[in-house]
């Protein structure tokens, strides 16, 4: 019985396990083999040992791209936590027509990452923007958003709010599930607002804070479509040249496989070092019910 | 085993087996069964596709063996590749000629040489500067679509009318340069307004920089993006950042609507003359009919009058990918295009030059850019360049155009920009010419 089970089970899952092996366990297997070798696509892939993740160690735009992307997660991923965690506050109050407020504060994450970038190159236009009749009341020049090298990261730091909409559909249902008792009891200890906040709300909301924060950190690392489409090229003096298009570039614009995927697996690494430090540094902070 | 399970696992085999029929059908393209079906990606799209259309129409009409199946296919280069990678490319690609050596090397390509002679397709036929780039390692890999030439365009309303003509305007750069701080104005706040020339408008070719100065990116097979010309070039480059201010200019141009749009700057007013090809009068008949404006060659340095009547080339042309189908109908398709009637018939409607040596008369006559004469002379002129033929095409580019920003934005020196480029795309060729090349 156990046995005729456990196949009707496999059965089941075949399409899954089929699919599985075929669009992600073959691609991984053979991107981590093919980072060790020659590969332009069209010719065999020759072994050339570690030379590719050589390459990358004395390459100058690897080290740019990287630096760029891990300014955009250090300025992305604190700026949407703080703001989904204040829009989620807000929108956990009891007001008329809350459904409507929560739904138009989702609706942008809807919105399709290219549909999106054609949708900002607008907003900060120089001429045109819709930013600069704000500037010009208070006649301040506005910075060049997609023109200045030293301002095109912090643009797309801007636009990553944008997209905090999904992150605060989390936080709220975390804030529905805190306890009101909790709250009843801090208001018997004399807690006003900040009080329940900081002592009541984010404590119980942490495991949602840290599972937020690392697939910010995660989404934040493989930013590619929104920067592909403002900045073609990198931007000004590759200064909004991100990891994954350097990658792309490596793989489908000089047909370079085999650096694409050691590239690919470095990226990994990082994104997997740095969720450990953030499960790490969450243990003091993290408050689980079950503890 | 039981029934109910038998049962399963039969619907899951037909499930797979109708899969790999009906995809073995999907990849075969076969549009028509009583002709062969050649597959022909193409990148462009709106009217450049449309005229490109009408000559596969006429293509199909004209005979009954072959139909072509004509796709417009964003990011084309990159799809037939891995497209040829996979096996089963389209019968014909049209690709640019920037990435011939790539592609070749890549071994992406069919050798076109023998079926071109056969056609009577030679060097001959062609304008010089559009068949060499098509002829590397002693093979021909693809003959034009559609050619262009690049020349200055110059909006006589916003110069003084005795330089409003391509008879008395500047042909040297002194000159022009004063020119254009004559013109350019800004407003109360500092801001530009109008700028008589922007070397980063619209920033297609800053490879070609060097070459208006008698520069060259290759000497044989070394690198030479740092030469004396080149850096001469840039400090030209680094002249304008001066002139304008490299905010200013970044606030400007950050204003600058699509090429292909009523917000072009050109046609706005906000630059007096910009740097483009063959094609620009098409979008002005569109965008702004009735606009005034000519064209000229661009000018060139005071101490180098041999390098009058210089011009970037660049071109799209039609390539049979390796492992097509049907390679020979394919060239077939591509032959018909060569016909110089054909050729002219579809340059017209691209509002661009015919890359071929023999042009009718009419071609001229009939033609919406009232400057093709010189946009065909400037295809002709002994001086005409195109981007080298190499494999790291597109990064050379890339850290060009890097270069061209950091000493535009102020952020490098010309000297020290270039040599970083020179240092980084040498690095690049070298690990090509070790992993591609096998040299």
């Amino acid at each position: 019985m156990r046995r005729r089970d456990a196949r009707v089970g496999v059965l089941f899952a075949l399409p899954w396990i089929l699919g599985f092996l075929i669009f992600m366990a073959y691609p991984l297997i053979s991107s981590f083999l093919a980072s060790f070798t020659n590969f332009s696509i069209l010719r065999s892939p020759k072994y050339i040992g570690l030379s590719n993740y050589k390459e990358l160690l004395h390459d100058e735009v690897f080290y740019k791209s990287l630096s760029n992307t891990l300014l955009y997660v250090l300025g992305a991923v604190p700026l949407t936590t703080v703001v989904a965690i204040l829009l989620a506050l807000l929108l956990n109050t009891k007001v008329k027509g809350m459904a409507l407020y929560r739904t138009l504060f989702f609706l942008p994450t809807l919105v399709p990452m290219v549909a999106m970038g054609t949708l900002f190159s607008w907003v900060f236009n120089g001429d045109y923007g819709l930013l600069k009749p704000a500037f010009m009341k208070l006649h301040v020049p506005p910075p060049g958003w997609l023109t200045d090298p030293g301002m095109a990261k912090w643009t797309l730091i801007l636009i990553s709010m944008w997209g905090c909409g999904q992150a605060m559909v989390i936080y709220l249902a975390g804030l529905q599930d805190v306890p009101v008792s909790l709250y009843e009891a801090a208001e018997l200890d004399g807690a006003k607002s900040w009080a329940k906040t900081r002592h009541v709300t984010i404590p119980m909301i942490s495991p949602v804070i840290l599972f937020n924060v690392v697939m910010g950190i995660i989404g934040s690392l493989q930013v590619f479509a929104v920067p592909y489409v403002l900045f073609q090229g990198g931007g000004p003096a590759r200064s909004a040249y991100f990891y994954t298009s350097y990658l792309y570039d490596n793989a489908f614009q000089y047909q370079r496989m085999g650096f694409a995927s050691a590239m690919g697996w470095v990226l990994f690494l990082i994104t997997l070092a740095l969720t450990l430090i953030a499960l790490k540094l969450s243990e003091r902070h993290v408050h689980y019910e079950s503890n | 085993m039981t029934a109910r399970e038998v049962l399963g696992l039969s619907a899951v085999a037909c499930v797979m087996i109708a899969a790999a029929v009906a995809g073995d059908r999907a990849v075969a393209r076969q549009a028509r069964t009583d002709r062969i079906t050649v597959v022909y990606w193409e990148k462009w799209t709106g009217d450049e596709a449309k005229e490109m259309r009408k000559v596969v129409d006429a293509f199909n009409k004209s005979q009954d063996k072959i139909f072509v199946q004509y796709l417009s296919i964003s990011g084309v280069d990159t799809k037939t590749m891995l497209a040829t990678a996979g096996g089963n490319p389209p019968d014909v690609a049209g690709i640019w000629q920037e990435q011939v050596a790539q592609f070749a090397d890549s071994k992406a390509l069919s050798d076109l040489t023998a079926m071109a002679n056969d056609a009577g397709l030679s060097r001959d036929y062609y304008i010089k500067g559009y068949y060499d780039p098509l002829f590397y390692h002693n093979k021909l890999w693809g003959l034009p679509s559609t050619p262009a030439s690049i020349g200055l365009h110059v909006r006589p309303d916003l110069v003084p009318a005795n330089v409003g003509t391509p008879e008395t305007f500047p042909k040297t750069l002194d000159a022009f340069d004063a020119l254009v701080a004559k013109i350019s104005t800004k407003d109360a706040n500092g801001d530009l307004k109008m700028a008589g020339f922007l070397p980063s408008d619209p920033g297609w070719w800053n490879f070609a920089w060097g070459m208006y100065f008698g520069g060259k990116l290759m000497e044989g097979d070394k690198l030479t993006i740092d030469s004396p010309e080149n850096i001469r070039a840039y400090k030209w480059i680094e002249k304008y950042a001066k002139m304008f201010g490299p905010k200013e200019i970044q606030s400007f141009q950050s204003g600058f609507g699509n090429f292909a749009s009523p917000q072009d700057p050109f046609m706005l007013g906000k630059v007096a003359t910009e740097i483009n090809g063959t094609w620009k009068g098409s979008y002005i008949r569109v965008y702004r009919p009735g606009m005034k404006w000519f064209a000229v060659p661009f000018p060139y340095p005071d101490d180098r009058p041999d390098l009058a009547g210089h011009a970037c080339l660049s071109q799209d042309i039609l390539t049979i990918p390796r492992g097509a189908k049907h390679p020979k109908e394919a060239f077939e398709f591509i032959r018909y295009v060569q016909r110089q009637d054909v050729m002219e018939g579809l340059c017209k409607g691209h509002g661009k030059n015919s890359p071929l040596a023999k042009v009718s008369e009419d071609f001229f006559e009939t033609h919406q850019n009232k400057f093709i004469r010189l946009f065909d002379q400037l295809a002709r002129s002994p001086k005409a360049f195109s981007a080298p033929q190499i494999g790291v095409t597109s990064q050379l580019r890339a850290e060009i155009d890097v270069a061209f920003t950091e000493v535009s934005t102020g952020l490098k020196s010309p000297d020290q920009a270039l040599h970083d480029a020179q240092d980084r795309v040498s690095g690049l060729w070298a690990t090509y010419k070790n992993q591609v090349l096998d040299q």
